[in-house]
């Protein structure tokens, strides 16, 4: 009561996928640099990147949600941030966006040191999407980003109100109740009041979690609008297509950070370059086809008329191959590199995991 | 540490918007009161001058106790449970300008509803019951009590429902638990209306002294019991 008085008077007083052969994979070097800042970036703090993360452990008594995570964030990069369920994805969120203090470890936060007393300045240079939209359903669309343009101290709240009602495309919906709308336009609805403090970097938690393919493209969309305005984007998905297809580079996490780096980096890293060769009959004799054959590191069968070929340079190898096929008098169906999306990669390091664990 | 004023007017417009559309807080605010307002008109108008107790409108400081802890015991948890706790959290909000925000949303529309009813309690006494009781139920001593006291009692329940929001899991337990830690509150009131303890002018400053460090005392503890991490994280 004391306090209460003595706020109010003072207020009153101040009013107005699967690879043919795998080789020793490179050691992984898990701070990898971020790549060159993009125009029009919405850094704040040149030089530095938008997010620095050193060591970073967080355990609750004997738990461990995350353990010795390191990791550097360009400015204006989108970084995806993959892993299973329970891999300490979120934790780690809410430990960068100071929700959560960390065990040991260090951060550097949109240029500002993570620690308790810069709480509140960081959290007012970032903003958090949660995996949950968390808005007050009984409140209109108009009313929660009030709220929250007050609480991120916006100037020109109804301006501000307005333009990140136009970024999600839901102009003509601020005063529909939130309750009243699908879950796909309430996750725009917490995406726009995501932007309403401007952010230099914004966590997208699983942003397209439990929505329709639709409504995700639609998401989709909005992260791309939003890359192309230069702003940071940590986003936390275990959709492997979405971060292939949004993210500049990607980091895997399980518990520990497995590997970063840019998608096609990580391919290249894991699986050895290869052919796939099709062909009508089996080969009588495959080895004289294939032995010697410039580029050509071996070859294993792939299926009944298959034919898995490793190879140092596709681009070389390939012509020989299909020469060498035409040569031996086999009836070619196709010769073609064989693609490894983010997927195999992915599912080849929790496999690793697995795999060890259970030793 | 400074207070934003912006951040606690947020908060504060925030939860009256939602008390006005959460039905089940209009209905708890709406009788509450009932309950305070029926037994003191019933012994008013049933007897005769001289022969009842004469703090009885004391009993009304009751509403002023009860009705802010109901909605003080959903503040948090009932946030935590819609999910939007963690985006407020995630925000440069400060947890004493969150807490100040709540508190006065609870504050407010309770001294309204306390001041309110006891302007109408008084108003029908005088205009209804037999003026020898009305002239010795309505007095000076009893009218200044319950401008100070309510406040007072409200500001307590209020500190009280929050902690024990930030403590509970399930809205209703709060909800629950928070009008049984009011009870001590109106069972003193009560006591004090019907005679059981004399009402003084010592007593009367002694328990605003009381209430005073208590309220600074709650304001201190709920403080310390709203920590993010625990509230986002579930752990005790």
């Amino acid at each position: 009561m004391y306090h209460l008085i003595s706020w109010l008077i003072r207020n009153w007083r101040g009013r107005r996928a699967a690879a043919p052969a795998r080789p020793a994979r490179p050691a992984v070097r898990l701070v990898t640099a971020p790549p060159p800042v993009p125009p029009g970036s919405g850094g704040e703090v040149s030089g530095s990147p938008a997010l620095s993360v050193n060591g970073l452990t967080k355990r609750f008594g004997d738990r461990v949600a995350f353990s010795d995570v390191s990791f550097e964030v360009g400015h204006g990069e989108v970084f995806g941030f993959l892993g299973p369920n329970g891999a300490g994805k979120t934790t780690t969120v809410r430990t960068l966006g100071t929700l959560f203090a960390p065990t040991s470890g260090s951060a550097t936060v949109a240029g500002l040191p993570l620690s308790p007393e810069n709480g509140a300045e960081i959290r007012r240079r970032i903003a958090i999407m949660p995996e949950s939209p968390g808005l007050y359903l009984r409140l209109s669309v108009a009313e929660n980003l009030e709220c929250f343009a007050d609480l991120y101290d916006a100037p020109d709240p109804r301006d501000r109100i307005d333009r990140a009602l136009r970024a999600v495309h839901l102009a003509d919906r601020a005063a529909d109740p939130c309750g009243g709308l699908s879950k796909g336009l309430r996750q725009r609805v917490a995406l726009a009041r995501a932007l309403l403090s401007d952010p230099a970097v914004l966590f997208l938690d699983e942003p397209t979690a439990g929505l329709d393919p639709v409504a995700a493209r639609d998401v989709h969309e909005l992260i791309d609008e939003l890359r192309q305005r230069g702003i940071t984007i940590f986003l936390t998905t275990h959709r492997l297509e979405e971060a292939e297809r949004l993210c500049d580079r990607v980091a895997i996490l399980n518990r520990t950070l497995r590997t970063v780096g840019r998608p096609e980096e990580l391919r290249e890293r894991m699986f050895a370059k290869s052919l796939t060769v099709r062909t009508l009959a089996p080969l009588p004799e495959p080895d004289r086809v294939f032995a010697g054959l410039p580029a050509v590191e071996g070859w294993q069968q792939d299926g009944a008329q298959g034919y898995a070929i490793a190879v140092s340079d596709p681009r070389i190898a390939a012509p020989a191959v299909t020469r060498a096929l035409v040569e031996a008098g086999a009836d070619v169906l196709s010769v073609g590199e064989s693609r490894h999306s983010l997927e195999d990669v992915y599912l080849e390091l929790i496999d690793e995991d697995e795999e060890a664990s259970r030793r | 540490m400074s207070i934003s004023r912006r951040h606690v007017r947020a908060i504060f417009r925030k939860e009256l918007r939602e008390y006005r559309h959460n039905g089940s807080i209009v209905w708890t605010m709406a009788v509450i009161p009932l309950i305070f307002i029926l037994p003191a008109l019933i012994h008013i108008f049933g007897v005769a001058a001289g022969s009842g107790p004469s703090d009885l409108l004391l009993y009304m400081l009751g509403i002023p106790a009860l009705v802010p802890s109901v909605v003080a015991a959903y503040s948090v948890v009932g946030e935590r449970q819609q999910g939007t706790l963690e985006p407020v959290l995630t925000t440069p909000v400060r947890r004493e300008e969150f807490l100040l925000g709540k508190a006065l949303a609870a504050l407010v529309p309770s001294l309204a509803i306390a001041y309110g009813v006891y302007v109408v309690v008084v108003a029908c006494v005088e205009l209804f019951a037999d003026p020898g009781v009305a002239s010795e139920v309505v007095r000076w001593p009893e009218l200044l009590a319950q401008l100070v006291f309510s406040p007072l009692l409200a500001s307590w329940s209020i500190w009280v429902g929050i902690a024990i929001s930030t403590r509970v899991g399930e809205a209703r337990v709060a909800q629950q638990l928070g009008a049984l830690a009011s009870f001590p509150s109106v069972l003193v009131a009560a006591l004090i209306a019907f005679g059981a303890i004399p009402a003084s002018l010592g007593l009367a400053v002694g328990s605003a002294v009381l209430l005073l460090l208590l309220n600074g005392l709650g304001w201190r503890i709920t403080s310390a019991a709203f920590q993010r991490e625990r509230l986002i994280s579930g752990t005790r």
